[in-house]
């Protein structure tokens, strides 16, 4: 019974954390502000399915050669990239690797494409 | 197996309008869909785009070629080399293990002694080996001739490589930095000419072509094969142009006046 207890105790504190964010005991992703206004989607959608976008479009482009997509990476790297680095995935504060290290997620894209934007701002 | 005979009887008159309906539906699919009269979405998705308008994607109308005057070739001159890295970001080596999209060789007729040099490259053959190998569906090519290697599935095995007879794909062996943002490279893949695809998609020529015309050579026509109105297309049925391997039958998009 007292392990019961005490998982719902933590259930009910987890809930009570995830809904006040200046009080999270777990440190956050730092995210670098981006360049640009506003993002293509909504940033909790993106959050959630920017790997989706990113991967659909990419045979769109790839393979039938449509690059008028809304979502492409090389316009996320245009905005997204550090005023500092010039890239989205330099350091670890860098906004792709950022958020990438927190969720322990490893990022693929930029073994092969370029972190950094094509205009230099 | 026969049908059940009593399900049929069974059947209900209200099922059987629905997949009529459906039917009739098919058909209408089957047809093309009317958007308007005489205008259907087919013809709206296969319109060919012409050269200095950007396309809305690759389409089956057109079929890129180069044409490449061996005459008008200068023997020395790398212009088209060094274009072609620059606008891809290769290095430039010719190292074993360097990438090269593009070579300048030399040819030489045995009895005469006459030499010739012409680029050899990727030659976008419309029947490629290099995807007919590929065990993962990786290399592949465009419904516009362009023949590309797609990255995200290429498990670098390079049996591609093994079965070109132009030996014009290339394994990247290091981790690379840098890539141009239009021309991701990366370590265990197989790469090779494309035709300059960003460019070409945006209405523009070959980084190439354009090289060896600012060189004064002229020496690389690049244009729609399908087209007969093309300048290509005149060219290569008023002038003896050959193909590298013929007798391969690959019917490549790259053809050759002069050798």
């Amino acid at each position: 019974m007292a392990p019961l207890v005490f998982l719902l105790g933590l259930l009910i504190g987890g809930a009570v954390y995830a809904g006040d964010a200046s009080s999270v005991r777990v440190p956050q992703p730092v995210v670098e502000s981006a360049r640009g206004g506003q993002c293509v989607e909504d940033p909790a959608f993106m959050r959630r399915n920017h790997m989706k976008l990113l991967k659909h479009q990419r045979d769109d482009t790839l393979r039938g050669g449509v690059r008028t997509g809304k979502y492409s990476l090389k316009e996320c790297i245009d905005c997204h990239a550090s005023k500092t680095t010039d890239s989205v995935a330099a350091t670890e504060t860098n906004f792709c690797q950022s958020c990438h290290n927190y969720a322990a997620v490893k990022i693929d894209c930029f073994e092969c494409h370029t972190n950094k934007p094509q205009v230099k701002p | 197996m026969t049908p059940d005979p009593t399900s049929q009887a069974n059947e209900t008159g209200e099922a059987k309008s629905g997949r009529r309906g459906f039917m009739a539906f098919a058909a209408a699919g089957i047809a093309g869909i009317l958007i308007a009269p005489g205008v259907r979405l087919i013809e709206i998705a296969q319109a060919a785009p012409a050269l200095g308008t950007a396309s809305p994607g690759a389409s089956s109308i057109v079929r890129w070629g180069m044409l490449i005057d061996s005459t008008k070739c200068a023997s020395g001159c790398t212009d088209c080399v060094t274009a072609c890295n620059t606008e891809n970001g290769l290095s430039g080596g010719t190292k074993t293990t360097d990438s090269q999209w593009i070579r300048k060789i030399e040819i030489k007729e045995v009895r005469t002694g006459k030499t010739q040099s012409l680029p050899m490259m990727c030659q976008h053959c419309a029947e490629p080996p290099c995807v007919d190998v590929c065990p993962t569906g990786a290399s592949f090519k465009r419904a516009d001739g362009i023949v590309l290697v797609d990255k995200h599935t290429c498990i670098g095995c390079r049996y591609c490589m093994m079965a070109c007879p132009y030996k014009a794909r290339s394994f990247v062996h290091s981790p690379q930095t840098n890539q141009k943002p239009d021309v991701p490279r990366g370590m265990g893949t197989v790469e090779a000419c494309t035709m300059c695809v960003h460019k070409v998609d945006k209405g523009e020529m070959p980084a190439c072509v354009t090289a060896c015309a600012k060189a004064g050579h002229e020496a690389i026509l690049f244009g729609d094969l399908n087209n007969p109105e093309s300048e290509i297309s005149k060219r290569i049925a008023s002038y003896p142009s050959r193909q590298i391997r013929e007798n391969l039958n690959l019917d490549t998009g790259v053809r050759y006046l002069g050798i």
